[in-house]
């Protein structure tokens, strides 16, 4: 009997790592830019992409969505409302999306009938993100009502983010909402992230997000950034 | 989280070098865990005793080496250490930096195996 050490150096989760790659070049192949979203329950990601699919339709774009819940359809049938392709994921207990849901959901799909793609987390700022998607960006959504040192409390989850979106603006001063904290708070925990003060109610915001949606697509994608269509 | 999920995984990457090298059973598994790979050590000792049990592994060590976040300062051009996760700012000269060296590593760094000598009259 001897004993030997094998060297490894080989990463866990492995599984979900490679579906994650395989959908990212996916993705890059049929040019489309991948947005994940994460929160807390209630944050109103739903209510923020379902504003994101109706003016990216207005532009002329052509997006779709997956929603991902452990149980209902609800927000599916609240996102289709924008005219938006869209699918729901039920993952009846688990609590967050992998790969291999996001892949299984595609499977009806053409990938090349679409520029955008979002797909909308299960509500829980913990364990989405130890769970790559295959997505471009990772935007992390907080609301003004859940507190200025919310990036603080989850410093994993908000430094794995691209971006951060700040929601439900319009009662920012009923809640007493520090914007200058919280954005200092943001920075702290992951260094020049980008933020987006937003409102789905009022439509705070939104403009520039597309923008950046549409330039980030642009530059990632090498498409040129041609003017958008903008209807009344 | 999901330390469960992740024991599974070491348990089927690690079974399957120690079948390639012929091996008769695993005595220790090392990890390099990094602050920010969101695992909780406790958590994965705990399913690690119980989920190896009937597997090559059962009995083994898990050994888990903590890594810190390291930063890149654009600023002092160099790798610097970080304490925790909350700040993220060199601590020479306390510019910012989000250009991580390490802190999200979750891999097996390596296996110690027993061979048994299965063929005596060699």
């Amino acid at each position: 009997m001897t004993t030997r050490i094998v060297e490894l150096r080989r990463g866990v989760l492995k599984k979900n790592d490679l579906l994650a790659a395989e959908l990212r070049q996916r993705f890059q192949q049929a040019g489309l830019l991948v947005v994940n979203l994460v929160s807390s329950p209630g944050t109103g990601k739903t209510a923020f992409l379902q504003k994101t699919l109706r003016e990216l339709l207005a532009r002329g774009r052509k997006v779709a969505a997956l929603v991902g819940d452990l149980e209902t359809e609800n927000d599916a049938r609240r996102l289709a409302e924008s005219g938006a392709p869209v699918r729901q994921i039920n993952t009846h207990g688990i609590c967050h999306l992998e790969a291999e849901m996001v892949a299984k959901h595609l499977e009806q799909w053409n990938l090349d009938d679409f520029e955008f793609l979002f797909i909308e987390n299960v509500g829980n700022l913990v364990c989405p993100s130890s769970y790559d998607l295959g997505e471009d960006l990772r935007a992390a959504l907080l609301s003004v009502t859940e507190g200025e040192d919310k990036p603080l409390k989850y410093p994993t989850m908000f430094n794995s983010a691209d971006v951060a979106v700040i929601t439900k603006m319009d009662i920012a001063v009923a809640c007493e909402f520090d914007r200058e904290m919280a954005r200092r708070h943001l920075g702290e925990i992951r260094p020049e992230i980008r933020i987006f003060e937003s409102s789905a109610k009022t439509g705070l915001g939104l403009e520039e997000w597309l923008d950046y949606l549409v330039s980030e697509r642009a530059a990632r994608r090498g498409v040129s950034a041609i003017p958008d269509l903008l209807s009344k | 989280m999901h330390e469960l999920s992740i024991v599974y995984s070491i348990i089927t990457s690690a079974t399957e070098a120690a079948e390639r090298e012929k091996a008769t059973l695993v005595k220790v598994v090392t990890l390099r865990l990094g602050a920010l790979a969101g695992v909780v050590e406790d958590s994965l000792q705990f399913c690690f005793e119980a989920a190896t049990k009937d597997t090559m592994l059962e009995g083994s060590t898990l050994v888990v080496h903590r890594l810190p976040v390291i930063i890149h300062c654009a600023t002092c051009k160099k790798d610097h250490e970080i304490q925790g996760i909350q700040s993220y700012r060199c601590p020479v000269c306390d510019a910012p930096s989000f250009d991580l060296r390490q802190g999200r590593e979750l891999e097996i760094e390596s296996l110690e195996i027993e061979v048994g000598d299965d063929n005596p009259d060699r």
